[in-house]
């Protein structure tokens, strides 16, 4: 049997990392109550442990973790796969978890009066299911298990959207759960395509079986289109903003940080693994230009928002744009194939960091919701006084996010620029730039309004939710210190960890965005009266702002159009044969 | 023809007349029915695939069609979600419509 | 002969899909959609997925129909805002011509697949003896590919926790479904007397039979999931509070019970999901039997709904 078909040792791990938060799971429902919540708290080590464990075994690069279940080797049996990328993965989503469950012991504990409630049971048990079906997508080496953990990861979202039974939520998470069953089905349609053609669904055959051929291409556009919907990817953002927006805290950071993650993984998964040889660099130019674009229209929409959560919101869809921008960095010409590498390095380093820094994002925002009875941007003055805990967390996520060293984001940057230069793909260094410039703008508008120096804010913080102040900070702190760790023991390109104290080079290279992210803020931003900065530079600025605010305008104008169910419905098909015939064009 | 090629073709139309459905209907529970059309269209090709694929005395490839029982079962599930979601938006709000409201924008902060 | 057979059933499918789509009012459409859904059952027989044939015309066919046409009498009063919405023709022309391009697509790719088309069926027949089951498509799914039917499982129990989930909160713990008032010597009440107890026998032998012959778990569990939805609706019997310990406990110890084995097997066969040799059979007919009451429950709370309803004290 070849190498590939065998099952390596520490590879129950494997199934370990799957089975712990559905058993979990099904033991919160079937013992409810308060104990849900119980064995929620408790499956957080064991799942950590496990993570940990797998992240260990696959230290020094370039292994494999392979686990046969049923001892049943492919293309008959079913195999779980973990590479370092996964093991990564899996220990952030861990982290994340965590740090989201002990912020949500504060607002989703069964109130003393009853013996179960609905919300408090529900969000526990649909949270462990998340983290199962994440794991899952994680490790999963077969299309239709994949297939099966997508829709796991649907199923448990989609209520975590609409907990608190308000009718905006609900028609959020329908339209969520609309658009992502599209999604679904095309990804399925792929792989039977696949299986069609080659008698098997597990990516290893599949890799060593493809050719480029006219099925394969469909399948290929297909299955990536139908993961750009479950992912939010432009202009497939309907559902995304107000899913997330609304949704009650705890729930947003999960949705925003972790489950948009998933699909995401599987489109690396799908193009680094299974299909290297069909990505053209065509069709790898044409992710990256839904990403930039995404990058573009979700931060200038943010900068115009009124609401921190649904500022945050569309921040993720600037972000999910940057995920999106490794792959055509990832063309190796030599090979004429995509190849993990810097790029690599680069997109699982940006997701990590956005998981930890968009995570404590939302409980930040959520605490100051808690306090304040609301999230209106213009209301938070004064609130840095009261609420100095998760002022500090959102300012130290927003900076990470921003790429200031030593962030992972910063990490991810400069691995990004790395490899657009040696690819010699210039336009992608503007688009990296810029977007850090972007991300600078929304996070120091939303810093100004909360530190602007106004009459005493009337946010009182609950003692209980103190605790999820500190989880949030904690994270936050993560995502900014996370540029420090050894990376380069799984992603041999990742630097080694950046030394304290910074040098004179990596502070500016981390400081110019927010600069530059300053003047866009003042230009494009929708600032209440008074204005924190004297009504004299308004005046100056004139004719430049009136202008800036015209294509704002214009911008939430076509974003408004796009999130309409027709237009988005028309926008997946047009992707999927924009994909289909870029896949061809390459040959 | 063969079968597997006449239902593969039909397959791929009825995967066309549920996107097609898809996209005009503005009643979500006739989304959800075109859903289904295209679920059933997908399942359909893969059971062409699985006829295509008869041999060792078999009248089919038993892999799609076990492939195919959980993917019904799926959506079946997604389906009952998706029935319960629209009732409940129904009973809290009177109404089933997924455009969002155009939001009031007061310009005020354009200065 | 065959071929033409073939395409008057294909035709008629299209025919019906087509009226599903474009029939004015929610509730046509729905009830074609049933029909449509009972019509792919013979679209299955032809193509010799005998398996797949029942549980379309149990789960897609019957299931679904049943759901999609209780939701449609109930958003009877939102058919006139739909219809007030509808798009304009340029729309709908944009609309054609992408979902006509996708499927000339499809359609293109269905003739472009290889000749002679890859298969597994030499490997399952080769392997199945090691299982002990004679219906290649119940070794598939309980040992091959168990994985997936374990997930499967778990898929059905989520999907019911997200339904929960949307009780209003007054009501959590309550019962699913609101009470019918239904005539106690009509036909309905007739015919909920006497189906069921033929409706168990068959499901239970169509579970039985599962193992060596076309059918299994998920078709039996429908027919008996679907014996007492009609004995609810008729107003026999009634849905239980979804508080009830033993409710829970019902819909966890089938996919319980598969996890155990499962666990069982790394240290009996030395991977998880296997079974040790000789023990194939036996194993596999537990699970079949501990998964069979969970799923007709959970296909059965599925049907009936989010909690509605307190229960008298």
């Amino acid at each position: 049997m070849p190498a590939q078909d065998l099952t390596t040792p520490g590879g129950l791990l494997l199934v370990l990392a799957v089975l712990v938060p559905f058993a979990g799971m099904l033991a919160g429902l079937a013992l409810g109550g308060r104990n849900a919540q119980r064995v929620a708290l408790a499956t957080m080590p064991a799942g950590l442990g496990i993570a940990v464990a797998i992240a260990g075994a696959l230290s020094g690069a370039g292994g494999e973790l392979v686990y046969l279940l049923g001892n049943w080797a492919p293309p008959l049996g079913v195999a779980l796969r973990a590479d370092a990328a996964s093991a990564l993965m899996l220990v952030a989503v861990a982290v994340v978890i965590s740090g989201i469950a002990v912020y949500a012991c504060g607002d989703f504990s069964t109130p003393r009066s009853a013996r179960e409630a609905r919300a408090p049971l529900t969000f526990w048990i649909l949270l462990l299911a998340v983290w199962g079906s994440l794991n899952l997508v994680l490790v999963g080496g077969d299309l239709f298990t994949l297939y099966v953990a997508l829709e796991l990861l649907t199923f448990a979202a989609v209520p975590l959207v609409c907990l608190d039974g308000r009718g905006e939520t609900l028609q959020s998470a329908l339209r969520y759960l609309l658009f992502a069953l599209l999604g679904s089905m095309f990804y399925l349609l792929g792989a039977v395509l696949l299986y069609g053609s080659y008698g098997t669904l597990d990516i290893a055959l599949l890799a060593a079986r493809l050719r480029p051929e006219a099925v394969p291409f469909a399948a290929a556009a297909l299955m990536t289109a139908g993961l750009l919907a479950k992912t939010a990817l432009f202009p497939l953002h309907i559902w995304l903003p107000p899913a997330h927006a609304g949704a009650p805290a705890a729930a947003s950071a999960v949705l925003s940080a972790l489950v948009i993650k998933g699909s995401w993984f599987l489109v690396v998964r799908l193009w680094l693994k299974a299909m290297p040889s069909l990505a053209g660099l065509a069709s790898m130019q044409v992710l990256a230009g839904l990403g930039a674009a995404a990058i573009v229209l979700g931060s200038i929409v943010a900068l115009r928002q009124e609401r921190l959560k649904l500022l945050i919101a569309f921040s993720t869809l600037a972000q999910i744009g940057y995920l999106f921008l490794m792959f055509p960095l990832a063309f190796d010409p030599a090979s004429a194939q995509l190849a993990a590498g810097n790029a690599l390095a680069g997109g699982i380093m940006q997701a990590v960091s956005h998981a930890t820094a968009k995570a404590a994002m939302f409980m930040a925002a959520g605490s100051i919701y808690a306090a304040l009875g609301h999230d209106r941007l213009e209301g938070l003055t004064g609130i840095g006084r009261a609420m100095p805990v998760s002022m500090l967390a959102f300012a130290l996520s927003g900076l990470a996010l921003v790429g200031l060293p030593p962030s992972g984001a910063y990490l991810a940057k400069e691995l990004l620029l790395e490899a657009a230069a040696q690819s010699a793909q210039w336009w992608w260094t503007i688009v990296i730039q810029a977007g850090g410039m972007l991300t600078a703008s929304y996070v120091l508008l939303v810093l100004a309004h909360a530190f602007t120096l106004g009459e005493r804010s009337t946010a009182r913080v609950s003692r209980a939710a103190r605790i999820g102040e500190m989880a949030a900070l904690t994270l936050a702190a993560c995502s900014l210190l996370l540029g420090l760790l050894p990376w380069d023991a799984w992603l041999p390109p990742a630097r080694p960890a950046l030394s304290l104290p910074l040098s004179l080079e990596a502070l500016s290279k981390g400081l110019w965005p927010l600069v530059a992210g300053a003047l866009l803020a003042i230009w494009l931003g929708r600032w209440g009266h008074p204005a924190p900065f004297g009504k004299a530079i308004v005046a100056r600025l004139g004719a430049a702002r009136r202008a800036g605010l015209a294509v704002g305008k214009l911008i939430e104008r076509i974003d408004c159009r796009l999130r309409q169910w027709p237009a988005a419905s028309v926008s997946l098909l047009v992707v999927a044969m924009l994909l289909g015939a870029a896949v061809m064009v390459a040959r | 023809m063969t079968a597997p090629t006449i239902f593969g073709i039909c397959a791929a139309l009825l995967v066309g007349i549920g996107l097609f459905g898809v996209i005009i209907s503005p009643h979500p529970l006739r989304k959800l029915l075109a859903f289904n059309l295209i679920g059933s269209g997908v399942f359909m090709l893969l059971g062409a695939v699985a006829r295509r694929g008869a041999a060792a005395g078999m009248g089919g490839d038993p892999v799609p069609q076990a492939l195919l029982i959980t993917g019904i079962v799926v959506a079946f599930s997604a389906t009952a979600l998706a029935v319960a979601l629209l009732l409940r938006l129904f009973n809290e709000t009177g109404s089933v419509t997924l455009a969002a409201d155009a939001r009031a924008h007061p310009d005020a902060g354009d200065t | 002969m065959i071929a033409a057979l073939n395409i008057g059933v294909a035709a008629l499918v299209l025919a019906l899909a087509l009226f599903t789509i474009v029939a004015r009012e929610s509730f046509a459409a729905c009830v074609g959609f049933l029909a449509y859904g009972l019509l792919l059952t013979l679209v299955w027989v032809q193509l010799q997925g005998l398996d797949v044939a029942l549980i379309e015309g149990a789960v897609g066919g019957g299931l679904t129909g049943v759901l999609v046409i209780g939701a449609a009498v109930r958003l009877r009063s939102t058919q006139a805002a739909a219809d007030a919405a509808r798009l304009g023709m340029p729309a709908r022309m944009l609309a054609v011509l992408l979902s006509g391009g996708v499927a000339a697509a499809m359609a293109a790719c269905v003739l472009a697949l290889p000749d002679p088309a890859p298969t597994l069926a030499p490997q399952v027949s080769a392997s199945m003896a090691a299982t002990g089951v004679a219906n290649p498509v119940t070794a598939v799914l309980l040992a091959f590919r168990a994985m997936d039917t374990l997930l499967e499982a778990i898929v059905l129990v989520l999907a019911l926790i997200g339904v929960w989930s949307l009780a209003p909160d007054r009501v959590w713990g309550g019962r699913p479904a609101l009470g019918y008032d239904v005539d106690p010597d009509g036909i309905l009440a007739y015919v909920a007397r006497i189906l069921p107890p033929i409706g168990i026998v068959a499901g239970i032998y169509i579970f039985w039979a599962g193992a060596d012959h076309p059918g299994g778990k998920f078709q039996g569990a429908t027919i008996l999931a679907a014996m007492w939805l009609l004995a609810m609706r008729a107003g026999l019997t009634d849905a239980p509070p979804v508080d009830r310990k033993w409710l829970r406990l019902a819909l966890v110890a089938g996919p319980a019970a598969f996890f155990a084995i499962g666990l069982a097997g790394t240290v009996t066969a030395g991977a998880f999901l296997a079974y040790p040799d000789g023990y194939a059979k036996v194993l596999i007919l537990a699970i079949e039997w501990a998964l069979l009451p969970s799923l007709a429950l959970t296909l059965f709370l599925l049907m009936a709904g989010a909690p509605q309803r307190m229960s008298a004290p």
